[in-house]
């Protein structure tokens, strides 16, 4: 294992240093490890707290600020928060008007967020909880723990950040983070495994001409592997999973998000996003807006998620509300 | 060591409340279950960590680890009060793994034990009374996880042990006799766990796949019951 680390037991600790290092609009707590704005909203809003495990930078620290998040907790490397985080942040940016909690389908997040909302209930906040579910690698079936929870964060929490922003109930931004949710599929491959620094080894075997299609963002297996092929393959293979799996017919705008998994270089992410516009006009679906990054990584796994957000009009005016977060800002 | 040694020890003789070959479960003897599982966990983290890798995520047994080196710093803390009664440590120990291990074995471990010792009087349990809190400590972590038996989850390993520590009881049995019972059956409930296809947690999407591979949460369980027929026999 090479990492630019100190210890594998500080890896969490010496990173949220340097978040509060480069960024003087966040405040980082660092022994509590909750981030939050520096500077507190004016007036009283919908505060939108999210967290799971590190190592999925920008996820989700890098999303909090005005338009966006107002906490962030991140938890052990690809461990979830455990509770007092999460009621540390609830505290730390409950105006009154109530706290979202954005939780990944994963089942230590949904057990950790839902401890949480119910202490934080007992102590008087107002509580909503956004499930987010949009991987079609996983049969949302009674088999499983349900379909992860990937690509689709970064959308439910900037579309609801938005509308929370100015300054919508709670019932109604936890309504539009749902109604985000529901409208996006996402699927993934991968081209190498993640190193967990405490694990000091990568997470799965992966033969150098071999691929894992539908890999998860902690390198949980997908549904199968197979040779590496062009991206022009592989972009079709992940359009016909996803579309599969969504309501998407012709003339229907989208939201896409070609989101690198932290080891693919943007020129890599680049060609994806041609072959999928390429696919995508072929079917008569309109991408309206259009994302291309490292956004939901999985520590230094190669390979990408394509997400899918059908779209409309009231969704696309949420996404270009302004943000100013260290990972998504536009004025 | 002998765990009756301790302050809270019952008077030896008293109907129920255990005797010097068969203690009831006070404070010390809750104290020593749980310095003894520490030990465990410390002594399988790599174990528990290669299983979970095989069909999880690979961090049972370094988060498990991290929860009950917290434990530990707990009981040892000179800020801690005393152990006054069992349910005080089982419930300290509850929380502090909630508060410091996060994942699915945090919310699951720790909900147990909070539950066990709510459901435990303040004095020192009789067999039956310590069955009750047994089983409060499964009705809590199924009310969480949503996981039944046949799931591949730690389930499989505490339902029966915690039936076979109830039969040994109503069978007249004392709690080392129980716990002993408890343990075997935690055991192979945890070797059970191996051919089953898991429907619960990270290894539900491996579908067919995770079939062949022992869970690592089955496997925690039994460490908690052996660790607890070790202290009482």
């Amino acid at each position: 294992m090479k990492k630019l680390i100190n210890t594998p037991e500080s890896v969490l600790e010496d990173a949220l240093a340097g978040v509060a290092a480069a960024h003087p609009e966040l405040a980082v707590d660092v022994p509590n490890r909750v981030i939050t704005r520096a500077v507190r909203p004016a007036a009283p809003k919908v505060a939108l707290v999210s967290g799971g495990g590190s190592g999925h930078e920008p996820l989700h620290g890098g999303f909090v600020g005005p338009g966006m998040l107002d906490a962030a907790c991140p938890g052990e490397v690809f461990t979830s928060p455990v509770p007092d985080q999460v009621l540390t942040a609830a505290r730390a940016v409950d105006s009154g008007a109530g706290v979202l909690l954005v939780v990944k389908n994963y089942t230590g997040d949904v057990m950790n967020f839902r401890l949480a909302a119910e202490l934080a209930a007992e102590e008087g906040i107002e509580v909503r909880t956004v499930l987010v579910d949009d991987d079609v690698a996983v049969e949302d079936s009674t088999w499983t723990a349900g379909r992860r929870g990937t690509g689709a964060t970064v959308l439910v929490e900037k579309i609801a950040g938005a509308l929370a922003e100015r300054g919508a109930p709670l019932a109604e931004v936890a309504a539009v983070g749902e109604k985000v949710n529901a409208a996006s599929r996402s699927f993934a491959v991968a081209l190498t495994a993640a190193t967990v620094p405490a694990a000091g080894k990568p997470g799965f075997e992966l033969p150098e001409d071999e691929i894992e299609v539908g890999v998860g963002i902690h390198g949980e297996p997908g549904r199968r592997r197979e040779k590496l092929r062009p991206a022009r393959e592989l972009a079709a293979e992940v359009v016909d999973t996803v579309l599969a799996d969504h309501d998407l017919t012709a003339g229907d705008q989208v939201i896409a998000l070609v989101n690198g998994l932290g080891g693919t270089p943007l020129l890599e992410l680049y060609i994806v996003f041609g072959e999928v516009a390429a696919l995508l006009a072929e079917r008569g679906v309109t991408i309206a807006r259009s994302l291309v990054g490292n956004f939901v990584t999985s520590l230094d796994m190669a390979g990408f998620s394509l997400t899918l957000t059908k779209a409309d009009a009231g969704l696309l005016e949420l996404w270009d509300a302004p943000v100013a977060t260290p990972a998504l800002h536009r004025s | 060591m002998d765990h009756n040694a301790g302050p809270g020890s019952p008077d030896p003789g008293t109907a129920g409340r255990g005797t010097p070959e068969d203690p009831a479960l006070d404070a010390p003897l809750a104290e020593a279950w749980i310095r003894a599982l520490a030990a465990a966990v410390d002594a399988h983290e790599r174990e528990l960590t290669d299983l979970d890798s095989a069909i999880g995520d690979g961090d049972h047994g370094s988060n498990l680890h991290r929860g009950f080196t917290a434990v530990l710093a707990v009981l040892d803390s000179p800020d801690t009060p005393g152990p006054a009664d069992a349910g005080a440590v089982l419930g300290r120990t509850g929380r502090t793994l909630i508060s410091k291990v996060g994942g699915a074995s945090g919310p699951l471990y720790g909900s147990a034990f909070r539950a066990m010792g709510a459901a435990l009087p303040p004095s020192p349990a009789t067999p039956a009374e310590f069955a009750g809190a047994l089983a409060a400590g499964l009705a809590a972590v199924r009310q969480l996880g949503g996981a039944g038996p046949g799931d591949k989850t730690l389930v499989d390993a505490y339902a029966p042990a915690l039936a076979a520590f109830e039969q040994a009881v109503a069978g007249g049995a004392g709690l080392a006799r129980a716990a002993e019972a408890a343990a075997e059956a935690a055991e192979e409930g945890m070797r059970a766990t191996t051919p089953l296809q898991a429907r619960k947690g990270r290894a539900s999407y491996l579908g067919p796949r995770s079939i062949g591979h022992q869970d690592p949460g089955a496997t925690s369980t039994a460490l908690l019951f052996r660790t607890l027929a070790d202290v009482t026999g």
